[in-house]
């Protein structure tokens, strides 16, 4: 099991999410596409889940970039 | 069928035979990925959603936009234009379109007049499909809301001045909608310098991509909170809502969309945007450049509009001389293998403008894979249907 603290960022659109990935893997930025927890949103299927202490570097990533993302949260 | 060979002269309605890479790009999606595009979480849902967000950024990239979020999906550019026009015009508004038009516009446009209220002119064209600018200028209104225009005709070939239109349209306030149906891919069209703020598109023209895929791309200066989508339904997004989503693209794309052609135009963009579009405009030049030289040796032939209008796309119209356009059309397939399009093409405004309604023209419409040879043969059968 890993002891990486996972975060997700949620978008309202599948080409949002879509974009993200590819401006994180761009910067080198380790990010995963999975389904977003149903305990989260029910927004669009896909979120990009992320080791937390990214967070920082990606929203500062994806804001300079202008892609709008729904939400961001610490998961368990 | 025989085994002579077929020449395909009818790439104004759809380009034929593709670029490698198109039906390979589209089988592999059929055969190994298969899902629905940012539906589902799994890896060939993401995957999908990835190969349709790959067709976006690369509209992008031809038209010189930058968000592939604003790139809308549709069938074909007849309903992005449908989308611009329909979405954005409310009654009372007064529209500028030119008498080049394809039905794609025209039709729309005499139905919102019917049933909308909008006021809609047609500014007159030479009757060699010039449109000058200035006259078009001369009929903005206080009510004028949009000027809707096509890039080049698709009866003759000849270029309309969109850039300057689209400066005119910038300088008075006025959202500017183009027609690239004739031009995407083959001709540069770039929505910043051109100003364009609604740019329709079809992917199996000069795009080099199958049929069923096309749409709009919509510009910055378009504030999507007063745009009204052709139709609501799923989205994947924001899916605990019975209200449809109000952002870009989700807004104006309900239903699955066509991912397998979104697969085959994103080949076909890659072929263009490595190829460049001004070697292909330059190619294509050279080419319907040999053609017109041809036919213009032929006593009986009789080319519609202007002979040398510049630049231009790689089409041409002609009647022959005591012949109907159909008759010749007929001939040129049985006879010579070579097949075009015969009649109005969608365009009976054009051909008012041109002096050919309601008889018709036959169309000649070649592509970047069109060959000397060809162009020759074509010829030679042209002198012997006419003798």
């Amino acid at each position: 099991m890993s002891d990486v603290d996972f975060s997700v960022i949620t978008f309202h659109s599948t080409s949002h999410a879509i974009q993200a990935e590819r401006i994180c893997k761009k910067r080198g930025i380790r990010i995963k596409l999975v389904p977003v927890p149903r305990d989260v949103s029910s927004d669009c299927g896909i979120c990009i889940r992320f080791g937390r202490k990214d967070k920082e570097i990606i929203l500062e990533a994806l804001n300079e970039q202008n892609v709008e993302i729904a939400n961001l949260v610490d998961i368990n | 069928m025989t085994d002579r060979e077929i020449i395909y002269f009818d790439n104004a309605a759809t380009s034929w035979p593709k670029p490698p890479g198109v039906a390979e790009k589209m089988s592999e999606f059929v055969n190994c990925v298969g899902a629905n595009p940012g539906r589902s979480g799994h890896r060939l849902s993401i995957e999908a959603a990835r190969i349709v967000f790959d067709a976006r950024e690369k509209v992008t990239r031809l038209f010189n936009s930058d968000d592939p979020g604003r790139v809308v999906f549709g069938l074909n550019a007849t309903e992005g234009l449908n989308l611009a026009l329909k979405g954005v015009l409310r009654s009372g508004d007064h529209v500028i379109t030119s008498g080049m038009e394809h039905n794609s516009v025209m039709r729309p446009l005499r139905e919102m007049e019917k049933r909308n209220g909008i006021k809609v002119t047609v500014v007159k064209c030479s009757s060699t499909g010039h449109l000058d600018p200035d006259d078009l200028k001369s009929k903005i209104t206080p009510e004028t809301k949009m000027v809707v225009l096509n890039s080049a005709s698709n009866v003759v070939g000849t270029l309309l001045p969109f850039s300057e239109v689209g400066k005119i349209c910038r300088e008075h306030g006025l959202l500017f909608t183009l027609d690239t149906a004739q031009t995407g891919g083959c001709y540069p069209v770039d929505m910043k310098k051109d100003n364009v703020d609604m740019l329709a598109f079809t992917g199996h023209k000069a795009m080099l991509g199958p049929q069923g895929i096309g749409g709009l791309v919509i510009g910055e200066r378009v504030d999507t909170d007063g745009l009204i989508p052709l139709k609501q339904g799923g989205t994947g997004s924001r899916s605990e809502l019975e209200t449809h989503p109000s952002f870009l693209p989700d807004l104006c794309e309900a239903g699955t969309p066509n991912t397998v052609g979104a697969a085959g135009l994103e080949a076909g963009l890659d072929f263009i945007l490595s190829e460049t579009v001004e070697k292909i405009h330059c190619r294509e030049q050279q080419l319907i450049k040999r053609l017109i030289e041809g036919m213009s040796g032929i006593p009986k032939i009789k080319l519609v509009g202007d002979p040398d209008p510049g630049s231009r796309v790689p089409t041409i119209s002609f009647n022959i001389d005591g012949m109907q356009s159909s008759e010749v059309g007929l001939r040129l397939d049985d006879e010579f293998g070579i097949m075009c399009r015969v009649g109005l093409h969608c365009a009976p405004a054009a051909h008012r403008t041109l002096g050919t309604a309601p008889e018709g023209t036959v169309r000649f419409g070649l592509s970047y894979f069109t060959t000397e040879d060809q162009i020759d043969y074509a010829v030679d059968a042209l002198i012997k249907i006419s003798d």
